[in-house]
């Protein structure tokens, strides 16, 4: 049985004491009573949540409680699935992303997104990275980009001699940092992670939460997953979600993430970290 | 122990193993002895003289020139106006269209079309290219009429390749700010074009040995000159191989059976590209 008091916490930043919801110029991104639906389904309700700065802020929770929902509410990918619709505000940088004449196109330039199974295109390492400032109109030094990003992913040691070599040569968790330099090259503020470990051996893991950690520094994180060791270690702040009756989606409890892994406010919350259910 | 029930059991199978060894070997004995047949009685005819001249009434001097030329006329005009459509109409399909009854109205129809009789495309191509438009027995109204044969299976067999590209690289490409044709463009059509070429290969090589649709709108079996552009006559080889093998003589059997190896030979490099296309630069997900 794992006792809450038994996670580490990621102690190479630090975190930001006090005020669990925090407001003001910090703030990057914020849902405000958003809801989701499927058709008839409603996959999530009422979510309402504000996204620090410099952060990264981890959402937990069981299977199908909404989370991947959630996540990708920010870069607007979800009106990609032919009968999702959304209601409510999501505000990013002050302003609604989902307003009348907000181009989503432009939005996922600016919030970024990896996905749980690495997907690199069928192409080289260089054009994977290269094909986000490409379609954006970038005009500048293109081998610089590249560079740039697979060194901020930490893969440029690794893949500098064999940049026209095919992406899908790569280990899985090459793959992976490929898709999170492809989506740095761009300059997102944020980065939606949906559980980008999940499908990488133990080794890779590590390399990943390195590499959040310091990205941390320049960009906001936002980031899926199914492992609280996961969300303990890396992430500054923690929302817990679970589905209720209807089976949709809704945040019990959203706090720092010591408090959360530490002292929970609600039973449940207490529950699903101590491992009795999920 | 029930011995005898086991050793019927047995019999009953290996029975079976043979039956299903017959069904396969039919096929391809068959084939063999067709094939056999026909080189014996064509080859003796084979030679650059009968690639090189055109029909005649005397035999020695009788040739595919003509046919041959229209032939290659006919499927290059014909790849060039269906391709664009079938892919164009591929894309719409699989990356536009809206998941609701008339799309699917529309793609079960697609797929009926598929199987209408090559002759009933000749009815339309007759009333539609050659009378409607005037364009005549032109190679464009004959390029037309193959087109509207084809169209269906390089649709089908375009939108199966795009589907085949997993979703989640569309997913890669809109997260980077991609818009839906920029994503189509770069990453959907590229993937899915080794087995977009494979499926109209194989389309035109069925249109290749198609003649019923072309004697609707009258081909011409005896044509004596080589066409100069899009609007001039033309025949191809199942048009001559029928003309001569209907003939009396026998020596037009025999270049009936010549200019049968000759549409083999072009039918076969063309499955031949076909298989290398798809084995060269077929994505291993």
């Amino acid at each position: 049985m794992v006792s809450p008091l038994r996670f580490e916490f990621g102690s190479s930043l630090p975190q930001s004491a006090g005020d669990p919801h925090p407001a003001g110029n910090n703030l990057v991104l914020e849902a405000r009573s958003v809801r989701v639906w499927y058709g008839n389904f409603m996959a999530l309700r009422d979510i309402s949540i504000a996204i620090q700065r410099n952060q990264i802020t981890a959402i937990i929770g069981p299977s199908g409680c909404g989370k991947s929902t959630l996540l990708r509410i920010f870069n607007r990918m979800n009106e990609l699935i032919p009968t999702a619709r959304t209601e409510g505000q999501v505000i990013f940088n002050g302003e609604d992303i989902y307003a009348d004449g907000t181009d989503p196109v432009e939005i996922r330039q600016r919030i970024g997104m990896v996905f749980q199974k690495p997907n690199p295109f069928p192409k080289s390492i260089y054009e994977n990275v290269a094909f986000g400032p490409r379609i954006n109109g970038f005009r500048g030094n293109l081998d610089e980009v590249v560079e740039h990003s697979l060194r901020q992913a930490a893969l440029w040691d690794e893949v500098k001699d064999k940049l026209r070599h095919s992406a899908l040569a790569l280990s899985g968790g090459q793959q992976q940092r490929l898709c999170i330099a492809r989506a740095l090259a761009v300059e997102p503020e944020v980065i939606l992670m949906d559980e980008p470990a999940s499908a990488l051996d133990p080794s890779a893991t590590l390399k990943i939460e390195e590499l959040m950690r310091s990205l941390a520094r320049n960009y906001t994180i936002i980031i899926v997953t199914h492992n609280m060791q996961e969300a303990a270690r890396v992430s500054d702040r923690t929302a817990f979600m679970l589905a209720d009756e209807q089976r949709a989606g809704h945040i019990i409890e959203y706090d720092l993430t010591k408090a959360i892994f530490t002292k929970p406010r609600d039973q449940r919350t207490e529950d699903y970290i101590t491992g009795r259910f999920g | 122990m029930n011995t005898p029930r086991r050793r019927l059991r047995q019999n009953i199978a290996r029975l079976f193993y043979w039956i299903f060894l017959a069904a396969t070997l039919v096929g391809v004995l068959t084939l063999t002895v067709l094939l056999i047949d026909i080189w014996r009685d064509g080859s003796p005819w084979l030679d650059l003289d009968f690639m090189n001249s055109f029909p005649s009434r005397f035999p020695e001097e009788a040739g595919v020139k003509s046919a041959l030329f229209g032939t290659i006329w006919l499927l290059a005009l014909t790849a060039l106006i269906s391709f664009p459509i079938g892919v164009g109409a591929a894309i719409y399909l699989e990356e536009y269209a809206p998941r609701n009854w008339v799309t699917g109205l529309i793609q079960t129809n697609i797929a009926n079309l598929a199987g209408v009789p090559s002759v009933v495309y000749g009815i339309l191509g007759l009333a539609l290219f050659v009378r409607a438009l005037a364009l005549g027995r032109s190679v464009l109204a004959g390029a037309l009429t193959m087109t509207l044969l084809i169209l269906p299976v390089i649709i089908i067999a375009s939108r199966e390749a795009i589907r085949a590209v997993p979703p989640s690289i569309r997913d890669g490409a809109y997260a980077l700010g991609a818009t839906r044709w920029q994503t189509v463009r770069e990453q959907v059509l590229p993937a899915a074009l080794p087995g977009i070429m494979t499926g109209t290969i194989l389309a035109l090589s069925r249109a290749i040995g198609e003649s019923a649709p072309l004697i609707m709108i009258s081909a011409l079996s005896y044509i004596a000159f080589l066409p100069g552009g899009i609007l001039d006559q033309f025949t191809v080889l199942p048009i001559q191989i029928f003309n001569w093998a209907s003939r009396p003589q026998p020596e037009f059997r025999g270049l009936a059976a010549a200019a049968i190896i000759v549409l083999l030979v072009v039918l076969l490099s063309m499955n031949a590209v076909a298989i290398y296309l798809r084995n060269r630069y077929r994505v291993q997900w």
